[in-house]
């Protein structure tokens, strides 16, 4: 598989009033297309910086970060967004789904950016959220829905416009067993089936053993999983 | 596509705190009320400045508006160039069964008086009924419903400045030729008044309060106004003659300082309500950061956030502004029915309407710069930790 995200000696260093304090040292990582990462590490390792950065929502410090040829932190901040929303789709732990539209709506949302039309957008929305079981609950607001049902609503709003890579950040964290299954198992579907590129992160070792690889990280240092030793 | 979105999705957010939203817009419908209620009692009190004619000017004493002129001013008044009509009017100033009964009395000249004021229309015949009647009054119609009074009733007035107990019969009701004109004034024979005073008080006797002229050339009044003073200077009651406008100006600025402090008032109000409202969105904007975080990550633009938030404080403070413009109306009416006698007219200008709707959309737009600044420069990774 070629690789979609190429990553060389990445570096993040935030400021803690004058006390520069170092995230991520010096990170090499290879990921191919279609393939599905799990991030792993203990927390203050850098983990979620590293998703971030992978994500574009931070910027690193040093070192390069190509997601498919595009070296995005170079992007301005308006491109940046316009490149989020073409290539990323975001799962995060707390679902963050806006409270005050409902699950057609909340899924409907990045369409918005796109040239679709009202009934193109109307389709699509309803595809993903069939893929994701919830036709019967589209005009549901997510205070109708149980925690499990609203990570399916960001997980269908995440692959609306087809991005090449989904990012998650603890996606079961918030859920019970049988919800983080059911939520895992999509996650399977959308890497098995449509192809997509998946990097998440998670302190579950259950969860983390359902991707492909596995990258650990401790200290802002790549332990595990790097390009040096596949998985 | 997107500007239906943002006033959709604002309007939703609007409404996630009923209680809070709700009160809010209270507030500034409450201000907006207050405003322009404020503004239109300021407009008011100058209505009747505006509305004078500019044809028309009055001459009083130059010494004081207290002091009195001869009235055989009268005619040498009439034969300065220029002048067209002349009648006079001194304030009368009797109580009608005691102060809080006030309406305003002017003894006037029977026979000019009405030539000269052709916006207060009586009927022919009351008119004639009013010249025959030394001691009728024609009452303005306002006045006649207040009092509950009809045509031939007898009205009692106790004198202040002319001593005594009068007693006036009512011949004529006047009206308006449109809703700015006064419909409260009481006006009695200045001839009856001079008679009966020449024998108990004759230093009162043949004098007026003020003459008032029609010139033939609007144009001319500044030279109109300098020949009739002119004509008096050196004399031992020199004359003040100014436009009707200026002359009213002149009661105006006695109560100037007041006038300010209503102004004032009603934009301390807005500003007080700004802050509310300010406060309102700076309070709602920090409970939804980790939601704009998430926009912004989902590649909407910085300014995408920053226009919901506006959308929304406009939309909250346009539903407070447009309710409070929707209730000046009737609470301006019910003023002005509780303060008749203080005010010619009182009505809601459009300037005043304007600027409702204008403080409105102030209020919208300073109350989100703050929180709308702050939320478009937070960094998405600081936005999605921020606690709800």
């Amino acid at each position: 598989m070629s690789s979609l995200i190429s990553i060389r000696s990445l570096g993040k260093t935030y400021r803690r009033g004058n006390q520069p304090v170092p995230v991520l040292l010096g990170i090499d990582l290879e990921i191919a297309a279609g393939d599905y990462v799990s991030l792993m590490g203990p927390s203050g390792s850098g983990k979620s910086t590293l998703l971030n950065l992978i994500a574009g929502i931070d910027k690193p410090t040093s070192g390069t970060l190509l997601i498919d040829g595009v070296d995005i932190a170079a992007l301005p901040e308006n491109d940046l967004a316009a490149w989020r929303a073409a290539n990323v789709g975001f799962v995060f732990q707390f679902y963050n789904l806006m409270p005050v539209l409902n699950a057609f709506e909340n899924v409907e949302l990045p369409l918005l950016l796109t040239p679709l039309g009202k009934a193109e957008r109307r389709e699509h929305v309803e595809t993903a959220l069939a893929m994701v079981g919830l036709a019967d609950r589209m005009d549901h607001y997510p205070n109708e829905l149980s925690g499990g049902q609203q990570q399916r609503v960001a997980i269908a709003r995440a692959l609306i416009t087809d991005p090449t890579l989904i990012v998650a950040d603890e996606p079961t964290g918030d859920l019970d067993r049988q919800s983080a299954d059911d939520v895992l198992n999509l996650l399977d579907r959308l890497n098995g089936e449509l192809g997509k590129t998946i990097v998440m992160v998670t302190h579950d070792p259950k969860c983390a053993a359902r991707a492909r690889r596995l990258v650990h990280l401790e200290k802002g240092v790549l332990i595990v999983g790097g390009n040096g030793d596949g998985h | 596509m997107m500007a239906s979105y943002v006033f959709r999705l604002a309007s939703k957010n609007m409404w996630r705190h009923r209680l809070r939203t709700g009160l809010t817009i209270a507030g500034i419908a409450v201000a907006i009320v207050s405003f322009g209620l404020l503004r239109t009692v300021v407009d008011s009190w100058y209505a009747g400045a505006e509305l004078s004619s500019s044809a028309r000017l009055i001459t009083r004493a130059e010494a004081s508006l207290s002091f009195s002129l001869p009235v055989t001013y009268g005619e040498r008044i009439r034969r300065v160039p220029g002048v067209k009509d002349v009648t006079w009017a001194i304030w009368f100033g009797g109580i009608y069964i005691d102060e809080k009964h006030f309406f305003p009395q002017f003894a006037v000249d029977a026979e000019t008086y009405f030539d000269v004021y052709p916006e207060f229309v009586v009927p022919p015949e009351q008119l004639a009924a009013f010249k025959r009647d030394r001691r009728g009054v024609i009452v303005g119609r306002k006045t006649m419903l207040k009092n509950g009074w009809k045509i031939g009733d007898q009205v009692p007035l106790k004198g202040t400045i002319y001593p005594g107990t009068w007693s006036f019969t009512i011949r004529g009701v006047y009206q308006g030729a449109d809703d700015k004109v006064d419909e409260g004034q009481f006006l009695l024979h200045w001839g009856y008044v001079n008679e009966k005073i020449k024998a108990v008080l004759p230093s009162l006797a043949d004098r007026v309060g003020v003459f008032v002229i029609n010139i033939k050339d609007p144009g001319a009044s500044a030279a109109v106004s300098a020949a009739i003073d002119s004509g008096f200077r050196n004399s031992l009651a020199e004359t003040r003659t100014e436009t009707q406008k200026a002359f009213q100006l002149g009661f105006i600025a006695m109560v100037d300082t007041i006038l300010v402090a209503i102004q004032t008032v009603a934009y301390v109000v807005i500003l007080i309500i700004m802050a509310v409202m300010a406060n309102t969105m700076a309070m709602a904007a920090r409970e939804r950061m980790r939601e704009y975080a998430t926009l912004k990550a989902l590649g909407f633009s910085d300014r995408f956030v920053s226009i919901l938030i506006l959308g929304e404080s406009l939309s909250m403070s346009l539903a407070g502004g447009l309710l409070g413009v929707a209730l000046t109306f009737p609470l301006a009416e019910a003023f002005f029915s509780a303060t008749r006698d203080l005010f010619l007219v009182f009505t809601v200008t459009p300037v005043t309407l304007a600027l409702q709707v204008a403080s409105s959309l102030l209020i919208g737009i300073c109350a989100a710069l703050a929180p709308a600044w702050n939320s478009s420069r937070v960094r998405i990774v600081d936005g999605l930790r921020a606690v709800t």
